[in-house]
């Protein structure tokens, strides 16, 4: 899995819940007011089942999780892919 | 979807129901009406590893799955909503340290969850604040390596008896999940009495007047206490509520089957009437719907999916109001009977009320699900009009 498919697979998720709305990648995510604790924890049990790692207590920062390319950086570099676009 | 359980999970069910026949069934209305549980019955669930069944073997617990631990919660809630409350909140305290404590917090901590020295407590909701959680009124501020907790807290769960918590409170605008020990300077709680229902839960106020706790005793990180740490928590905190309003409510359906088959009116048994068989049949309807949202749940999180979250919401919204409605009609079959403390249904249609309350009222789950219905159905349309745009292309 590469950089593409992370933040592809992020951004079916992520517009999910944003009722059909398109959102670049680049949105801050916080900012549409879209993330509430039910979304958090959806989130991060998306990121672990999809990309098979475990979030812990040292991820939680909000640069993480601030936009689908922040998640799919996030996921890239636990999956040790390396640098991204 | 596979609900058969594997021989272990039948077993492990049957131990269950054998001791909450045995050692919960008979005494939980007095323990009710004395607004107390007793250290002795906390001590055996704790031996038999059921209280802290969440804990994984690393760290010496016996690592129920999740359908083993609704199991639990099921017949648990069957014997008693109030020892259910304790399960609830010792699984709620586990899952905390389990997922977003580090590894020093679980080694130090989880053991001792397992074995029940450690009775959890979660420390959420305020004078002030109920469902708007995320507001809580609490302050902690970080001095020279401790946090300094002021606030107070509510509606506590044995906040009588527990020895350490999870406390919420803002810091610096910033959300904060920190275990907080009974003992630590500036803690005291006084007991809640006078309750409808969760009577013997050993409910309690906490007040935190400087109460000083180490800078290492935060869970997760500052900013994601409520979202992370407390959204996790709560999480599991319906998953338990729904598995055990499922026990409730068949609590409730086996004393009216028992009851309609002795009481005799115009004649005859009460379970010859016809106005008492449509009661029933209701009644076993609901609750095996119940259980079929549970089971799903349970397959859910057993696996990690993220759906669970939203899934285990429906399973605790619809369970907990079956069992309002199941254990009003159990009440309603039993007639004047019914509202005296000589049968338990009294006590779990007012336990059944304290369910439709917690972990997330039940107007805030229909808030959530109405709003996640929405969002299937913007997913749905888009898909469609995908497919037209597609087809239209080709």
């Amino acid at each position: 899995m590469n950089f593409e498919e992370i933040a592809v697979k992020s951004h079916e998720f992520v517009s999910q819940y944003l009722n059909g709305a398109e959102v670049g990648r680049e949105v801050d995510l916080f900012a549409t007011g879209m993330v509430n604790s039910l979304f958090a924890m959806q989130l991060v049990l998306f990121v672990e089942r999809e990309f098979g790692f475990a979030v812990d207590n040292e991820d939680l920062d909000y640069d993480n999780f601030r936009s689908i390319n922040a998640i799919a950086d996030f996921a890239g570099r636990k999956l040790g892919l390396g640098a991204t676009a | 979807m596979d609900i058969e359980l594997t021989a272990e999970q039948e077993a492990a069910r049957g131990q269950f129901r054998d001791f909450v026949e045995r050692r919960l069934m008979p005494y939980a209305d007095e323990y009710d009406r004395q607004e107390e549980m007793p250290a002795g019955l906390i001590g055996e669930v704790a031996e038999l590893g059921y209280l802290g069944g969440l804990v994984p073997e690393q760290y010496g617990g016996v690592g129920m799955d999740s359908i083993t631990w609704g199991l639990l919660c099921e017949e648990i809630g069957r014997g008693s909503a109030s020892l259910l409350s304790l399960f609830t909140v010792q699984g709620m305290v586990i899952q905390s340290i389990l997922k977003w404590g580090n590894e020093d917090q679980r080694q130090d901590w989880l053991p001792r969850l397992a074995t029940g020295e450690i009775i959890g407590g979660f420390a959420l909701t305020e004078p002030n604040v109920g469902s708007n959680a995320s507001s809580v009124e609490t302050r902690a501020t970080l001095i020279d390596g401790h946090w300094r907790l002021h606030g107070q807290k509510r509606w506590i769960s044995f906040g009588q008896v527990s020895n350490l918590f999870v406390v919420f409170a803002q810091s610096e605008g910033k959300s904060v999940a920190l275990l907080v020990e009974r003992d630590c300077q500036g803690f005291s709680t006084k007991p809640i009495t006078g309750m409808l229902g969760f009577r013997s839960a050993m409910l309690a106020d906490i007040f935190l007047d400087g109460c000083k706790v180490p800078q290492a005793h935060l869970l997760g990180r500052a900013g994601f206490g409520f979202s992370h740490v407390g959204g996790a928590a709560l999480d599991q905190g319906r998953y338990s509520i729904a598995w055990g309003c499922l026990g409730l409510a068949q609590g409730a359906l086996d004393a009216s089957l028992a009851y309609s088959g002795q009481r005799r009116q115009f004649g005859k048994p009460l379970k010859e009437h016809q106005l008492i068989q449509e009661l029933l049949a209701d009644m076993i309807t609901q609750i095996q719907a119940a259980r079929m949202l549970c089971y799903r749940a349970a397959s859910l999180k057993q696996r990690g999916e993220p759906s669970l979250i939203m899934e285990t919401s429906i399973a605790k919204y619809f369970a907990s109001r079956m069992a309002a409605k199941v254990s009003a009609d159990a009440v309603q079959i039993h007639g004047a009977n019914g509202c005296s403390d000589q049968y338990p249904v009294q006590r779990y249609l007012r336990d059944a009320k304290i369910m439709e309350i917690i972990e997330g009222s039940n107007q805030m789950q229909q808030i959530i699900i109405a709003k996640h219905g929405y969002q299937e159905h913007a997913v749905k349309q888009q898909r469609l009009a995908q497919s037209k745009d597609d087809g239209g292309e080709a």
